[in-house]
Protein backbone atom coordinates (compact mmCIF):
# COMPACT_ATOMS: atom_id res chain seq x y z
CA UNK A 1 0.00 0.00 0.00
CA UNK A 2 1.21 3.35 -0.84
CA UNK A 3 0.27 6.15 1.47
CA UNK A 4 0.95 9.85 0.63
CA UNK A 5 0.22 12.30 3.58
CA UNK A 6 -0.17 16.23 3.30
CA UNK A 7 2.63 16.65 0.43
CA UNK A 8 3.58 20.25 -0.16
CA UNK A 9 5.88 21.13 -3.15
CA UNK A 10 6.70 24.05 -4.18
CA UNK A 11 9.22 24.92 -7.20
CA UNK A 12 10.53 28.75 -6.02
CA UNK A 13 7.18 30.89 -5.70
CA UNK A 14 5.33 28.31 -7.56
CA UNK A 15 3.35 25.97 -5.40
CA UNK A 16 2.46 22.92 -6.90
CA UNK A 17 1.50 20.37 -4.70
CA UNK A 18 -0.33 22.10 -1.48
CA UNK A 19 -1.31 18.99 0.41
CA UNK A 20 -1.93 15.94 -1.51
CA UNK A 21 -3.70 13.05 0.51
CA UNK A 22 -3.57 10.01 -1.72
CA UNK A 23 -3.89 5.85 -0.82
CA UNK A 24 -2.89 3.53 -3.43
CA UNK A 25 -4.16 -0.35 -1.96
CA UNK A 26 -1.85 -3.09 -3.29
CA UNK A 27 -2.88 -5.09 -6.46
CA UNK A 28 -5.15 -1.99 -7.34
CA UNK A 29 -5.03 -0.05 -10.07
CA UNK A 30 -4.98 4.08 -9.23
CA UNK A 31 -5.52 6.22 -12.18
CA UNK A 32 -4.41 10.38 -11.47
CA UNK A 33 -6.32 12.89 -13.83
CA UNK A 34 -5.62 16.92 -13.78
CA UNK A 35 -5.16 19.42 -16.21
CA UNK A 36 -1.87 20.06 -17.21
CA UNK A 37 0.64 21.46 -14.95
CA UNK A 38 -0.99 19.90 -12.02
CA UNK A 39 1.96 18.54 -10.81
CA UNK A 40 0.63 14.54 -11.07
CA UNK A 41 4.24 13.79 -12.35
CA UNK A 42 5.69 15.44 -9.51
CA UNK A 43 3.85 13.94 -7.39
CA UNK A 44 5.12 9.97 -8.47
CA UNK A 45 8.30 11.57 -8.96
CA UNK A 46 8.01 11.90 -5.21
CA UNK A 47 7.11 8.68 -4.58
CA UNK A 48 10.01 7.64 -6.22
CA UNK A 49 12.16 10.20 -4.26
CA UNK A 50 13.09 11.78 -7.46
CA UNK A 51 11.57 15.20 -6.06
CA UNK A 52 12.13 15.77 -2.50
CA UNK A 53 8.74 17.00 -0.70
CA UNK A 54 8.99 20.42 1.27
CA UNK A 55 6.93 18.54 3.87
CA UNK A 56 4.45 15.49 4.42
CA UNK A 57 5.39 11.53 4.57
CA UNK A 58 4.90 8.60 1.97
CA UNK A 59 4.92 5.67 3.57
CA UNK A 60 5.45 2.55 1.45
CA UNK A 61 3.61 -0.98 3.29
CA UNK A 62 3.59 1.39 6.30
CA UNK A 63 7.50 2.34 6.17
CA UNK A 64 8.26 5.71 5.85
CA UNK A 65 9.75 6.13 1.92
CA UNK A 66 12.76 8.42 2.96
CA UNK A 67 13.98 6.36 5.29
CA UNK A 68 14.28 3.12 3.15
CA UNK A 69 17.32 1.69 1.87
CA UNK A 70 17.41 2.99 -1.65
CA UNK A 71 18.52 -0.08 -3.09
CA UNK A 72 15.72 -2.66 -2.31
CA UNK A 73 13.56 0.21 -2.30
CA UNK A 74 13.53 0.82 -6.10
CA UNK A 75 14.25 -2.75 -7.04
CA UNK A 76 10.66 -2.84 -6.37
CA UNK A 77 9.57 -0.37 -9.18
CA UNK A 78 8.83 0.07 -12.83
CA UNK A 79 8.24 3.72 -14.12
CA UNK A 80 7.44 4.78 -17.57
CA UNK A 81 8.49 8.82 -18.21
CA UNK A 82 6.27 11.30 -19.83
CA UNK A 83 9.08 11.83 -22.20
CA UNK A 84 9.86 8.08 -22.56
CA UNK A 85 13.11 8.83 -21.01
CA UNK A 86 15.37 5.90 -23.28
CA UNK A 87 19.14 5.93 -22.67
CA UNK A 88 20.11 7.04 -26.42
CA UNK A 89 23.69 5.42 -26.63
CA UNK A 90 22.04 2.09 -25.98
CA UNK A 91 19.84 0.01 -28.71
CA UNK A 92 16.12 -0.92 -27.89
CA UNK A 93 16.68 -3.73 -26.18
CA UNK A 94 19.60 -2.79 -24.01
CA UNK A 95 17.01 -0.24 -23.09
CA UNK A 96 13.93 -2.42 -22.47
CA UNK A 97 17.05 -5.22 -20.37
CA UNK A 98 18.53 -2.57 -18.95
CA UNK A 99 18.02 -4.22 -15.33
CA UNK A 100 18.60 -7.18 -16.72
CA UNK A 101 22.35 -6.41 -17.77
CA UNK A 102 23.84 -5.59 -14.43
CA UNK A 103 22.82 -5.41 -10.91
CA UNK A 104 21.10 -7.97 -8.45
CA UNK A 105 18.65 -9.46 -11.63
CA UNK A 106 21.60 -9.64 -13.39
CA UNK A 107 21.37 -12.37 -15.93
CA UNK A 108 23.03 -13.68 -19.30
CA UNK A 109 23.01 -11.22 -22.05
CA UNK A 110 21.12 -13.79 -24.76
CA UNK A 111 18.71 -14.67 -22.15
CA UNK A 112 18.12 -10.75 -21.52
CA UNK A 113 17.72 -10.03 -24.70
CA UNK A 114 15.01 -12.97 -25.31
CA UNK A 115 13.02 -11.55 -22.52
CA UNK A 116 13.89 -8.06 -23.67
CA UNK A 117 11.67 -8.84 -27.66
CA UNK A 118 8.81 -10.89 -25.61
CA UNK A 119 8.58 -7.45 -23.77
CA UNK A 120 8.97 -5.24 -27.19
CA UNK A 121 6.66 -8.04 -28.39
CA UNK A 122 3.69 -7.10 -25.81
CA UNK A 123 3.84 -3.72 -26.36
CA UNK A 124 2.97 -4.48 -29.84
CA UNK A 125 6.39 -3.46 -31.18
CA UNK A 126 8.29 -6.34 -34.06
CA UNK A 127 11.66 -7.91 -32.76
CA UNK A 128 13.28 -6.17 -35.84
CA UNK A 129 12.98 -3.30 -33.36
CA UNK A 130 15.73 -4.59 -30.73
CA UNK A 131 19.20 -3.33 -33.08
CA UNK A 132 17.40 0.35 -33.95
CA UNK A 133 18.61 3.00 -31.38
CA UNK A 134 15.53 5.26 -30.07
CA UNK A 135 16.51 8.27 -31.89
CA UNK A 136 15.42 6.07 -34.67
CA UNK A 137 11.81 5.36 -33.67
CA UNK A 138 8.65 7.85 -33.88
CA UNK A 139 7.39 8.98 -31.16
CA UNK A 140 4.60 6.67 -30.05
CA UNK A 141 7.58 3.65 -30.71
CA UNK A 142 9.84 5.41 -28.19
CA UNK A 143 6.92 5.61 -25.43
CA UNK A 144 6.14 1.93 -26.19
CA UNK A 145 9.76 0.97 -25.66
CA UNK A 146 9.93 3.13 -22.39
CA UNK A 147 6.76 0.97 -21.12
CA UNK A 148 8.71 -2.46 -22.04
CA UNK A 149 11.43 -0.91 -19.98
CA UNK A 150 9.31 -0.39 -17.15
CA UNK A 151 7.41 -3.95 -16.73
CA UNK A 152 10.65 -6.18 -18.11
CA UNK A 153 12.18 -6.62 -14.46
CA UNK A 154 8.00 -7.39 -13.73
CA UNK A 155 8.35 -5.11 -11.25
CA UNK A 156 5.15 -4.93 -7.96
CA UNK A 157 4.74 -1.39 -8.30
CA UNK A 158 4.27 0.51 -11.60
CA UNK A 159 4.14 3.85 -12.91
CA UNK A 160 3.01 5.22 -15.86
CA UNK A 161 2.99 8.76 -16.75
CA UNK A 162 0.53 9.16 -19.94
CA UNK A 163 1.35 5.89 -21.34
CA UNK A 164 -1.27 6.13 -24.35
CA UNK A 165 -0.46 10.19 -25.25
CA UNK A 166 1.38 10.29 -28.96
CA UNK A 167 -0.29 6.57 -29.61
CA UNK A 168 -3.20 5.80 -32.49
CA UNK A 169 -6.35 4.76 -30.98
CA UNK A 170 -5.63 1.10 -31.82
CA UNK A 171 -2.62 0.98 -29.93
CA UNK A 172 -3.87 2.81 -26.68
CA UNK A 173 -6.46 -0.08 -27.13
CA UNK A 174 -3.68 -2.45 -26.76
CA UNK A 175 -1.96 -0.51 -24.28
CA UNK A 176 -4.58 0.13 -21.77
CA UNK A 177 -5.33 -3.93 -22.04
CA UNK A 178 -2.05 -4.68 -21.48
CA UNK A 179 -2.19 -2.52 -17.87
CA UNK A 180 -5.24 -3.69 -16.97
CA UNK A 181 -3.39 -7.11 -17.65
CA UNK A 182 -0.40 -6.01 -15.84
CA UNK A 183 -2.38 -5.29 -12.59
CA UNK A 184 -4.72 -8.45 -12.86
CA UNK A 185 -2.34 -11.19 -14.02
CA UNK A 186 1.08 -9.88 -11.80
CA UNK A 187 -0.77 -8.71 -9.10
CA UNK A 188 1.09 -5.47 -9.93
CA UNK A 189 -0.21 -2.03 -8.10
CA UNK A 190 -0.05 0.72 -10.83
CA UNK A 191 -0.36 4.33 -10.74
CA UNK A 192 -1.07 5.60 -14.38
CA UNK A 193 -1.42 9.28 -15.33
CA UNK A 194 -3.54 10.07 -17.81
CA UNK A 195 -5.64 12.64 -20.06
CA UNK A 196 -8.08 10.22 -21.95
CA UNK A 197 -10.93 9.30 -20.43
CA UNK A 198 -11.31 6.38 -22.62
CA UNK A 199 -7.68 5.07 -20.80
CA UNK A 200 -9.34 5.64 -17.73
CA UNK A 201 -12.51 3.73 -17.80
CA UNK A 202 -10.58 0.92 -19.65
CA UNK A 203 -7.26 1.32 -16.56
CA UNK A 204 -8.93 2.12 -13.22
CA UNK A 205 -10.24 0.86 -10.41
CA UNK A 206 -9.79 3.91 -8.87
CA UNK A 207 -9.23 7.52 -9.75
CA UNK A 208 -8.11 10.62 -7.86
CA UNK A 209 -8.83 14.37 -9.77
CA UNK A 210 -5.52 16.30 -8.96
CA UNK A 211 -6.31 20.36 -8.89
CA UNK A 212 -4.61 23.62 -7.43
CA UNK A 213 -1.98 20.99 -5.59
CA UNK A 214 -4.91 19.20 -3.83
CA UNK A 215 -6.94 15.84 -4.39
CA UNK A 216 -10.13 17.03 -5.40
CA UNK A 217 -11.82 14.16 -5.61
CA UNK A 218 -10.81 10.14 -5.66
CA UNK A 219 -13.29 7.15 -5.58
CA UNK A 220 -13.97 3.88 -7.28
CA UNK A 221 -14.40 4.48 -11.41
CA UNK A 222 -18.26 3.47 -11.22
CA UNK A 223 -18.82 6.32 -8.89
CA UNK A 224 -17.17 8.85 -11.39
CA UNK A 225 -19.85 9.56 -13.61
CA UNK A 226 -21.99 10.69 -10.80
CA UNK A 227 -20.09 12.03 -8.15
CA UNK A 228 -21.66 15.15 -8.05
CA UNK A 229 -18.08 16.80 -7.89
CA UNK A 230 -18.11 19.93 -10.11
CA UNK A 231 -14.15 20.00 -10.88
CA UNK A 232 -14.44 16.33 -12.10
CA UNK A 233 -17.29 16.66 -13.85
CA UNK A 234 -16.01 19.69 -16.32
CA UNK A 235 -12.58 17.41 -16.57
CA UNK A 236 -14.66 14.64 -17.77
CA UNK A 237 -16.72 16.69 -19.76
CA UNK A 238 -14.36 18.46 -21.14
CA UNK A 239 -15.88 21.83 -20.29
CA UNK A 240 -15.11 25.08 -20.73
CA UNK A 241 -17.14 26.43 -18.10
CA UNK A 242 -16.78 25.51 -14.37
CA UNK A 243 -14.32 26.00 -11.66
CA UNK A 244 -11.49 25.07 -13.57
CA UNK A 245 -10.44 28.33 -15.30
CA UNK A 246 -9.11 27.55 -18.54
CA UNK A 247 -5.68 29.74 -18.41
CA UNK A 248 -3.54 28.45 -15.72
CA UNK B 1 19.91 52.29 -2.55
CA UNK B 2 21.38 51.60 0.58
CA UNK B 3 25.36 52.60 0.72
CA UNK B 4 25.91 49.23 1.86
CA UNK B 5 24.47 47.58 -1.41
CA UNK B 6 27.74 46.66 -3.42
CA UNK B 7 29.16 45.62 -0.72
CA UNK B 8 26.20 43.18 -0.44
CA UNK B 9 26.70 41.99 -3.72
CA UNK B 10 30.48 41.54 -3.74
CA UNK B 11 29.75 39.30 -0.39
CA UNK B 12 26.97 37.38 -2.27
CA UNK B 13 29.49 36.93 -5.13
CA UNK B 14 31.76 35.76 -2.92
CA UNK B 15 29.87 33.42 -0.99
CA UNK B 16 28.18 31.94 -4.68
CA UNK B 17 31.68 31.39 -5.22
CA UNK B 18 32.48 29.28 -2.03
CA UNK B 19 29.37 27.34 -2.43
CA UNK B 20 30.25 26.25 -6.09
CA UNK B 21 33.99 25.14 -4.86
CA UNK B 22 32.36 23.44 -1.76
CA UNK B 23 29.59 21.33 -4.31
CA UNK B 24 32.29 20.69 -7.13
CA UNK B 25 34.84 19.07 -4.19
CA UNK B 26 31.95 17.16 -2.44
CA UNK B 27 31.08 15.66 -5.77
CA UNK B 28 34.92 14.72 -6.67
CA UNK B 29 35.27 13.00 -3.25
CA UNK B 30 31.97 11.41 -3.76
CA UNK B 31 33.40 10.22 -7.38
CA UNK B 32 36.29 8.93 -5.37
CA UNK B 33 34.29 7.61 -2.58
CA UNK B 34 32.29 5.26 -5.10
CA UNK B 35 35.72 4.51 -6.70
CA UNK B 36 36.28 2.19 -4.24
CA UNK B 37 32.99 0.38 -3.83
CA UNK B 38 31.07 -1.97 -6.09
CA UNK B 39 29.65 -2.36 -8.37
CA UNK B 40 31.89 -1.76 -11.44
CA UNK B 41 30.63 -0.71 -15.11
CA UNK B 42 33.55 -2.56 -16.88
CA UNK B 43 32.27 -1.71 -20.63
CA UNK B 44 31.20 1.79 -19.52
CA UNK B 45 34.85 2.01 -18.50
CA UNK B 46 36.08 0.66 -21.32
CA UNK B 47 33.79 2.82 -23.77
CA UNK B 48 34.95 5.97 -21.71
CA UNK B 49 39.10 5.09 -22.40
CA UNK B 50 38.52 4.87 -26.31
CA UNK B 51 36.29 8.26 -26.40
CA UNK B 52 38.86 9.88 -24.40
CA UNK B 53 42.34 8.47 -25.13
CA UNK B 54 42.00 7.28 -28.32
CA UNK B 55 40.14 9.52 -30.10
CA UNK B 56 42.29 12.60 -28.81
CA UNK B 57 45.18 11.14 -29.59
CA UNK B 58 45.37 13.42 -33.35
CA UNK B 59 44.19 16.09 -31.49
CA UNK B 60 47.33 16.26 -29.27
CA UNK B 61 49.49 14.63 -31.44
CA UNK B 62 48.79 18.04 -33.64
CA UNK B 63 48.93 20.42 -31.20
CA UNK B 64 52.35 19.22 -29.63
CA UNK B 65 54.01 18.39 -32.97
CA UNK B 66 53.84 22.23 -33.87
CA UNK B 67 54.46 23.18 -30.46
CA UNK B 68 57.71 21.53 -30.16
CA UNK B 69 58.64 22.56 -34.24
CA UNK B 70 58.03 26.51 -32.82
CA UNK B 71 59.35 25.98 -29.62
CA UNK B 72 63.06 24.92 -31.33
CA UNK B 73 63.02 28.19 -33.68
CA UNK B 74 62.49 30.37 -30.15
CA UNK B 75 64.62 28.90 -28.19
CA UNK B 76 67.57 28.50 -31.09
CA UNK B 77 66.87 32.28 -31.36
CA UNK B 78 67.21 33.27 -27.97
CA UNK B 79 69.91 31.11 -27.68
CA UNK B 80 72.07 32.59 -30.46
CA UNK B 81 71.69 35.96 -28.32
CA UNK B 82 74.43 34.06 -25.90
CA UNK B 83 75.94 31.82 -28.28
CA UNK B 84 73.87 29.02 -27.25
CA UNK B 85 72.31 27.32 -29.94
CA UNK B 86 73.43 23.97 -28.64
CA UNK B 87 70.38 23.64 -25.65
CA UNK B 88 67.86 23.65 -28.46
CA UNK B 89 67.42 19.42 -27.75
CA UNK B 90 67.45 19.82 -24.52
CA UNK B 91 65.78 22.60 -23.67
CA UNK B 92 62.98 21.68 -26.17
CA UNK B 93 62.84 18.44 -24.52
CA UNK B 94 62.69 19.81 -21.07
CA UNK B 95 60.00 22.38 -21.83
CA UNK B 96 57.65 19.71 -23.36
CA UNK B 97 58.12 16.99 -20.86
CA UNK B 98 58.13 18.75 -18.42
CA UNK B 99 55.36 21.70 -19.16
CA UNK B 100 54.18 22.00 -22.11
CA UNK B 101 53.09 18.29 -23.15
CA UNK B 102 50.80 17.85 -20.09
CA UNK B 103 49.29 21.45 -19.96
CA UNK B 104 48.63 21.16 -23.63
CA UNK B 105 47.20 17.67 -24.00
CA UNK B 106 45.03 18.93 -20.73
CA UNK B 107 43.31 21.82 -22.66
CA UNK B 108 42.95 20.18 -25.65
CA UNK B 109 41.63 17.43 -23.59
CA UNK B 110 39.41 19.86 -21.81
CA UNK B 111 38.00 21.30 -25.32
CA UNK B 112 37.02 17.96 -26.57
CA UNK B 113 36.34 15.82 -23.73
CA UNK B 114 34.96 18.41 -20.82
CA UNK B 115 32.55 19.56 -23.41
CA UNK B 116 31.48 16.29 -24.95
CA UNK B 117 30.63 14.88 -21.49
CA UNK B 118 28.84 17.86 -20.13
CA UNK B 119 26.74 18.31 -23.57
CA UNK B 120 25.73 14.49 -23.00
CA UNK B 121 24.85 14.06 -19.53
CA UNK B 122 23.35 17.34 -19.46
CA UNK B 123 21.00 15.91 -21.93
CA UNK B 124 20.47 12.72 -19.99
CA UNK B 125 19.65 15.08 -17.17
CA UNK B 126 17.44 17.09 -19.17
CA UNK B 127 15.32 14.11 -20.98
CA UNK B 128 15.08 12.94 -17.29
CA UNK B 129 17.64 9.83 -18.42
CA UNK B 130 19.66 10.66 -15.57
CA UNK B 131 15.80 10.03 -13.18
CA UNK B 132 15.40 6.62 -15.42
CA UNK B 133 18.95 5.49 -14.55
CA UNK B 134 17.72 5.94 -10.30
CA UNK B 135 14.56 4.46 -11.05
CA UNK B 136 15.85 1.26 -12.67
CA UNK B 137 18.60 0.95 -9.53
CA UNK B 138 21.22 1.92 -10.96
CA UNK B 139 23.82 4.73 -9.58
CA UNK B 140 24.79 7.48 -11.74
CA UNK B 141 27.76 8.48 -10.01
CA UNK B 142 28.93 4.79 -10.40
CA UNK B 143 27.21 4.05 -13.93
CA UNK B 144 28.75 7.77 -15.58
CA UNK B 145 31.03 9.61 -13.70
CA UNK B 146 33.01 7.05 -12.12
CA UNK B 147 33.73 5.49 -15.68
CA UNK B 148 34.32 8.48 -17.47
CA UNK B 149 37.12 10.30 -14.31
CA UNK B 150 38.75 6.54 -14.28
CA UNK B 151 39.02 6.29 -18.02
CA UNK B 152 40.55 10.23 -18.11
CA UNK B 153 42.85 9.57 -14.92
CA UNK B 154 44.80 6.81 -16.01
CA UNK B 155 44.46 7.64 -19.93
CA UNK B 156 45.77 11.29 -20.17
CA UNK B 157 49.10 10.36 -18.90
CA UNK B 158 49.27 7.95 -21.81
CA UNK B 159 48.40 10.82 -24.05
CA UNK B 160 50.85 13.06 -22.80
CA UNK B 161 53.96 10.28 -22.79
CA UNK B 162 52.74 10.18 -26.31
CA UNK B 163 52.39 13.66 -27.22
CA UNK B 164 55.67 14.03 -25.46
CA UNK B 165 57.25 12.28 -28.15
CA UNK B 166 55.76 14.05 -30.92
CA UNK B 167 56.58 17.04 -29.10
CA UNK B 168 60.06 16.18 -29.12
CA UNK B 169 59.95 14.84 -32.80
CA UNK B 170 58.69 18.23 -33.88
CA UNK B 171 61.59 19.69 -32.54
CA UNK B 172 63.85 17.21 -33.99
CA UNK B 173 62.33 18.01 -37.39
CA UNK B 174 63.17 21.74 -37.26
CA UNK B 175 65.99 21.34 -35.58
CA UNK B 176 67.54 19.35 -37.94
CA UNK B 177 65.86 20.34 -41.31
CA UNK B 178 65.54 24.37 -40.54
CA UNK B 179 68.12 25.04 -38.09
CA UNK B 180 71.09 22.59 -39.63
CA UNK B 181 71.30 19.96 -36.56
CA UNK B 182 73.14 17.02 -36.99
CA UNK B 183 70.31 14.34 -36.00
CA UNK B 184 72.41 11.97 -33.89
CA UNK B 185 73.84 14.85 -31.94
CA UNK B 186 70.40 16.61 -31.93
CA UNK B 187 69.48 12.86 -30.43
CA UNK B 188 72.18 12.43 -28.01
CA UNK B 189 71.24 15.59 -26.67
CA UNK B 190 67.66 15.17 -26.29
CA UNK B 191 68.68 11.74 -24.16
CA UNK B 192 71.45 12.73 -22.28
CA UNK B 193 69.72 15.85 -20.89
CA UNK B 194 66.70 14.35 -19.67
CA UNK B 195 65.89 12.92 -16.37
CA UNK B 196 63.37 10.46 -15.61
CA UNK B 197 61.92 12.53 -12.84
CA UNK B 198 61.40 15.37 -15.83
CA UNK B 199 59.58 12.75 -17.44
CA UNK B 200 57.25 11.09 -14.56
CA UNK B 201 56.57 14.46 -12.81
CA UNK B 202 54.84 15.34 -16.44
CA UNK B 203 52.81 12.39 -16.00
CA UNK B 204 51.70 12.56 -12.98
CA UNK B 205 50.79 16.27 -13.73
CA UNK B 206 48.46 14.67 -16.80
CA UNK B 207 46.61 12.35 -14.46
CA UNK B 208 45.84 15.03 -12.51
CA UNK B 209 44.65 17.10 -15.54
CA UNK B 210 42.85 13.97 -16.64
CA UNK B 211 40.84 13.86 -13.39
CA UNK B 212 40.48 17.23 -13.15
CA UNK B 213 38.76 17.42 -16.92
CA UNK B 214 36.12 14.62 -15.87
CA UNK B 215 35.50 15.48 -12.90
CA UNK B 216 34.58 19.19 -14.21
CA UNK B 217 32.21 17.37 -17.47
CA UNK B 218 30.69 15.23 -15.10
CA UNK B 219 29.49 17.96 -12.58
CA UNK B 220 28.45 19.96 -14.89
CA UNK B 221 26.39 18.09 -16.91
CA UNK B 222 25.31 16.18 -14.15
CA UNK B 223 23.81 20.01 -12.60
CA UNK B 224 22.79 20.93 -15.65
CA UNK B 225 19.99 23.27 -15.92
CA UNK B 226 16.51 22.74 -17.38
CA UNK B 227 16.19 22.91 -21.86
CA UNK B 228 18.61 23.62 -24.40
CA UNK B 229 20.09 26.52 -22.90
CA UNK B 230 20.47 24.26 -19.70
CA UNK B 231 23.00 21.88 -21.35
CA UNK B 232 24.98 24.94 -23.02
CA UNK B 233 25.40 26.86 -20.54
CA UNK B 234 26.65 23.44 -18.92
CA UNK B 235 29.33 22.41 -21.86
CA UNK B 236 30.39 26.06 -21.36
CA UNK B 237 31.55 26.02 -17.57
CA UNK B 238 32.77 22.32 -18.36
CA UNK B 239 35.66 23.79 -20.35
CA UNK B 240 35.97 27.22 -18.89
CA UNK B 241 36.39 25.47 -15.29
CA UNK B 242 38.50 22.77 -16.46
CA UNK B 243 40.68 25.07 -18.35
CA UNK B 244 41.35 27.49 -15.86
CA UNK B 245 41.69 24.65 -12.99
CA UNK B 246 43.99 22.57 -15.11
CA UNK B 247 46.40 26.08 -15.33
CA UNK B 248 46.45 26.98 -11.76
CA UNK B 249 46.97 23.15 -11.29
CA UNK B 250 49.63 23.22 -13.21
CA UNK B 251 51.39 26.34 -11.20
CA UNK B 252 50.58 24.49 -7.84
CA UNK B 253 51.68 21.67 -8.72
CA UNK B 254 55.15 23.12 -10.71
CA UNK B 255 56.03 24.77 -7.35
CA UNK B 256 55.94 21.13 -5.37
CA UNK B 257 57.67 19.54 -8.00
CA UNK B 258 60.60 21.75 -9.13
CA UNK B 259 60.82 24.97 -6.82
CA UNK B 260 63.05 23.29 -3.73
N1 LIG C 1 12.26 20.27 -11.83
C1 LIG C 1 11.39 21.28 -11.83
N2 LIG C 1 11.80 22.54 -11.59
C2 LIG C 1 10.94 23.57 -11.58
N3 LIG C 1 9.62 23.45 -11.79
C3 LIG C 1 9.14 22.22 -12.03
C4 LIG C 1 10.00 21.07 -12.09
N4 LIG C 1 9.24 19.98 -12.35
C5 LIG C 1 7.98 20.44 -12.48
N5 LIG C 1 7.90 21.76 -12.29
C6 LIG C 1 6.69 22.59 -12.32
O1 LIG C 1 5.70 21.91 -11.59
C7 LIG C 1 4.44 22.03 -12.22
C8 LIG C 1 3.80 20.66 -12.40
O2 LIG C 1 4.57 19.90 -13.29
P1 LIG C 1 4.17 18.42 -13.69
O3 LIG C 1 5.19 17.97 -14.67
O4 LIG C 1 3.98 17.61 -12.48
O5 LIG C 1 2.79 18.63 -14.41
P2 LIG C 1 1.78 17.52 -14.91
O6 LIG C 1 0.58 17.57 -14.03
O7 LIG C 1 2.48 16.22 -15.04
O8 LIG C 1 1.38 18.11 -16.32
P3 LIG C 1 1.24 17.37 -17.74
O9 LIG C 1 -0.10 16.75 -17.75
O10 LIG C 1 1.32 18.52 -18.72
O11 LIG C 1 2.37 16.41 -17.85
C9 LIG C 1 4.66 22.79 -13.51
O12 LIG C 1 4.25 24.12 -13.30
C10 LIG C 1 6.14 22.75 -13.73
O13 LIG C 1 6.59 23.94 -14.30
MG1 LIG D 1 3.26 15.15 -16.51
Amino acid sequence: MIELRDIHKAFGANKVLRGVNLTVPTGESMVIIGGSGTGKSVTIKCILGLVKPDSGTILLDGQDVAEAERDAFLARFGMLFQGGALFDSLTVWQNVAFRLLRGSLKRPRGEAREIAIEKLRRVGLKPEVADLYPAELSGGMQKRVGLARAIAAEPEIIFFDEPTTGLDPIMAGVINQLIREIVTEMGATAITITHDMASVRAIADKVAMLHDGVIRWSGPVEQMDDSGNPWLDQFIHGRAEGPIEAVR
Amino acid sequence: MSPLQPLASVGRSFLGLMAVIGRVTLFAGATLGHLIRPPFYLREFLQAVLHIGYFSLPVVGLTTLFTGGALALQIYAGGARFNAESVVPSIVAIGMVRELGPVLAGLMVAGRVAASIAAELGTMKVTEQIDALVTLSTNPMKYLAVPRVLAATLVLPALVAAGDVIGVMGGFLVGVNRLDFNAAVYLNNTIDFLESWDVVSGLIKAAVFGFIVATMGCYHGMNSGRGARGVGRATTNAVVSASVLILATNYILTELFFSA
